[in-house]
């Protein structure tokens, strides 16, 4: 299976604030009760944009300004907590295609990594820079380019991290690792065969 | 030959190959899976046409969405109907063993893997579930994953991964009465922080966990994620080998022997390496609840709600306001006296056969508060029968506890159990986060389940060194 070589990705921004922002938060739990991952999207942050009632809270993702963003950008421990991959695929099935953040827990990288979405890491200070840009002008283009670690928004850029082996799952197209491990299969047979727990 | 850590020798025994980012094909020796993050993962082995590599180390049970006080089907509730369902054909198609209401060997995967002898030392274990890293009391190695990954150990039995750094937590000395499991691991995180533990495999120590049962290690390593850390395990030693002999999926006969000196191999080494060291001091420990909205926001009992103008840096101010504003908990104030409206008594965390024993102890002959609504969940219904046989569940109904059955019910509300508005619940579950026990304004302290117990019969977050007048475990 050819996957797509995920160097760069471009769009609007939005700034969700926020530190320890955990995957309940992202997708409330009782969301979860179904057997495909379809319709998530609508479900992302639902219970911070909206009240007990239901009625919009107001919330950045909420705003007309910010329709149609495909960066998301937030505090540090993005992602903490559960290990529901509901919550990375809602972010996808919302439309967004990179997460900006001062850090992440660690299984939301990894799934979120599989699912092609670049996690990267900035500083506080320059995540506020681009998060201000976006304030002044909403519409303006912001690229997150894994290949050369960097955030580009209008004339000005930021420096990126991201771990060496997303980073390179993901320009070099193999950031879904299931081909890979089923190219193993034959060697995975052979590890097997030493561990007598695993007899049939 | 170079001592190694029980994490390396365990990687070392499971790395199939390096893959071309770097990451490991770790093989993946047990698979748990639950109902709500399998039905996907079988979804798309069936648009790939695979099948599951070993059916035989599969093991599925459902927890998350039963109702605990609703036994038969369909479920009123027709969306956890169709995931229970799914689960069945799943396991029916693939061939997978599932442990259904049916057998009497249902319960929280985390609960069941440990009581059925499937979580063994020096084996490596996934299920698609945080909290995951319970099984690592056993001395293995084990991961949370999300559902695509979930679909890689199907398929292959593997799943790629970048190994840990090793974090050594040595908890020596003695811990005072009234001092249990989840308040030392309380006390970690508060100590640690919630990401403290990123990019680590925790191996908890010294005298507190040599001498800690197999129920009570549990307890910790639970939480281990709480506190960011991948995987948490303590080494094994005779307390884990006394407590898989005979269970179902233990070796039996001449197989056992070897297994033993087999899993006796796996523990660290003497003089091996570690990442990093950090040693607590037991008696340092106190009962510990929380007071905020994630699992390191805990004071000792005796202590006060943090006062935001006391906060040493802006993050620590935010966070204490954040918080407090969701919990509507006054800064500076005791947190003992805090009015609760719901006591939880259960889950992966705190939902075994020694818990509600030693809540039983105690709250045998007292009554919960009234208004107070009390739940006690078993977490499996071996746990459940274990408890009846001792009549712990008299004891707690006669209390007040509704005696329900098995599942994660309250910890995280994807079945009827539910916070309503912006109740506030003392709770042994293991996250406090916003809206997590299923109401979006409800709240919840994390506790003990003693201490959730002297919260129910005062209506309050409460010391029950006090209130039981608790003088040694």
């Amino acid at each position: 299976m050819a996957l797509a070589k995920i160097t760069s990705v471009s769009g609007r921004g939005v700034y969700v604030p926020g530190n320890d922002i955990d995957t309940d938060r992202i997708i409330p739990a009782r969301f979860m009760k179904c057997v495909v991952f379809d319709g998530l999207g609508e479900f992302l942050f639902y219970d911070v944009r909206h009240t007990p009632e239901g009625v919009p809270t107001g919330h950045p993702l909420d705003k007309p300004e910010h329709k149609g963003a495909r960066i998301l950008f937030s505090g540090a421990n993005f992602g903490c907590g559960s290990s529901r991959e509901h919550a990375p695929q809602a972010i996808h099935k919302a439309g967004f295609r990179a997460v900006v953040a001062e850090n992440f827990a660690e299984i939301f990288f990894g799934n979120s990594t599989t699912l092609g979405i670049p996690c990267v890491n900035a500083t506080r200070e320059d995540i506020a820079k681009v998060a201000a840009a976006i304030e002044r002008n909403p519409a303006i283009e912001v690229t997150v380019d894994v290949a050369a670690l960097e955030v580009r928004f209008g004339a000005e850029k930021i420096q990126i991290t991201q771990r060496q082996s997303a980073r390179d799952a993901l320009v070099n197209g193999r950031w879904d690792a299931i081909g890979e491990l089923i190219d193993g299969l034959p060697a995975v047979k052979t590890t097997a065969a030493k561990l007598p727990y695993l007899a049939a | 030959m170079t001592p190694k850590s029980l994490f390396e020798k365990v990687w070392d025994a499971h790395a199939v190959r390096t893959l071309a980012n770097g990451q490991t094909q770790l093989l993946i020796g047990t698979h748990l899976i639950h109902e709500v993050t399998s039905p996907q993962a079988f979804g798309m082995l069936r648009d790939l046409g695979l099948k599951v590599l070993m059916p035989h180390r599969t093991f599925a049970t459902v927890d998350h969405i039963v109702p605990t006080n609703e036994l038969v089907e369909p479920y009123k509730d027709p969306l956890a109907q169709a995931m229970m369902d799914e689960l069945r054909k799943n396991c029916a198609q693939f061939g997978v063993t599932f442990f259904d209401r049916a057998s009497g060997k249902q319960g929280i995967v985390h609960i069941v893997g440990p009581e059925q002898g499937i979580t063994q030392p020096g084996t490596t274990i996934a299920c698609g579930d945080s909290h995951t890293s319970t099984h690592g009391a056993f001395g293995a190695i084990a991961f949370g994953i999300g559902t695509s990954q979930v679909r890689d150990v199907l398929a292959t039995q593997t799943m790629a991964l970048g190994a840990l750094k090793v974090r050594r937590i040595e908890v020596n000395g003695k811990l005072r009465a009234g001092v249990y499991a989840k308040d030392v691991i309380l006390h970690i995180i508060r100590l640690l922080g919630v990401n403290g533990g990123t990019g680590f495999a925790y191996e908890y120590a010294g005298s507190v966990f040599d001498g800690f049962s197999m129920e009570e290690r549990m307890t910790v390593c639970n939480m281990s994620i709480e506190g960011g850390a991948r995987a948490g395990y303590v080494n094994p030693d005779e307390t884990t080998f006394s407590y898989l002999k005979g269970r179902p999926y233990s070796p039996k006969g001449a197989q056992w022997e070897a297994e033993v000196a087999n899993w006796k191999s796996f523990a660290s080494d003497p003089g091996c390496r570690y990442d990093d060291v950090v040693k607590i001091d037991a008696a340092d420990i106190a009962p510990t609840v929380t007071w905020g909205i994630n699992p390191g926001q805990g004071v000792a009992i005796t202590e006060n709600i943090p006062d935001p103008a006391k906060a040493t840096s802006d993050d620590e101010r935010a966070g204490i306001i954040e918080a407090l504003a969701y919990m509507k908990l006054p800064a500076g104030a005791p947190i003992k006296g805090t009015k609760i409206n719901v006591a939880f008594l259960g889950s992966c965390t705190n939902g075994r056969l020694s818990d509600f024993q030693e809540v039983a102890k105690y709250i045998k002959g007292r009554k919960v508060a009234p208004g107070v609504r009390a739940i006690a969940v078993p977490g499996s219904q071996i746990v459940a029968l274990q408890c009846e046989k001792l009549g712990l569940d008299k004891i707690l109904a006669e209390a007040g506890f509704e005696w329900r059955a098995a599942g994660c019910s309250m910890c995280l509300a994807m079945n009827p159990d539910k916070l309503i508005g912006d109740e506030l619940c003392a709770s042994s579950s293991n996250r406090n986060f916003k809206g997590r026990q299923g109401s979006i304004t409800g709240r919840t302290v994390l506790m003990s389940p003693v201490m959730v117990a002297a919260a129910a019969v005062t209506g309050a977050v409460a010391d029950a060194r006090e209130v039981f007048a608790v003088n040694s475990n």
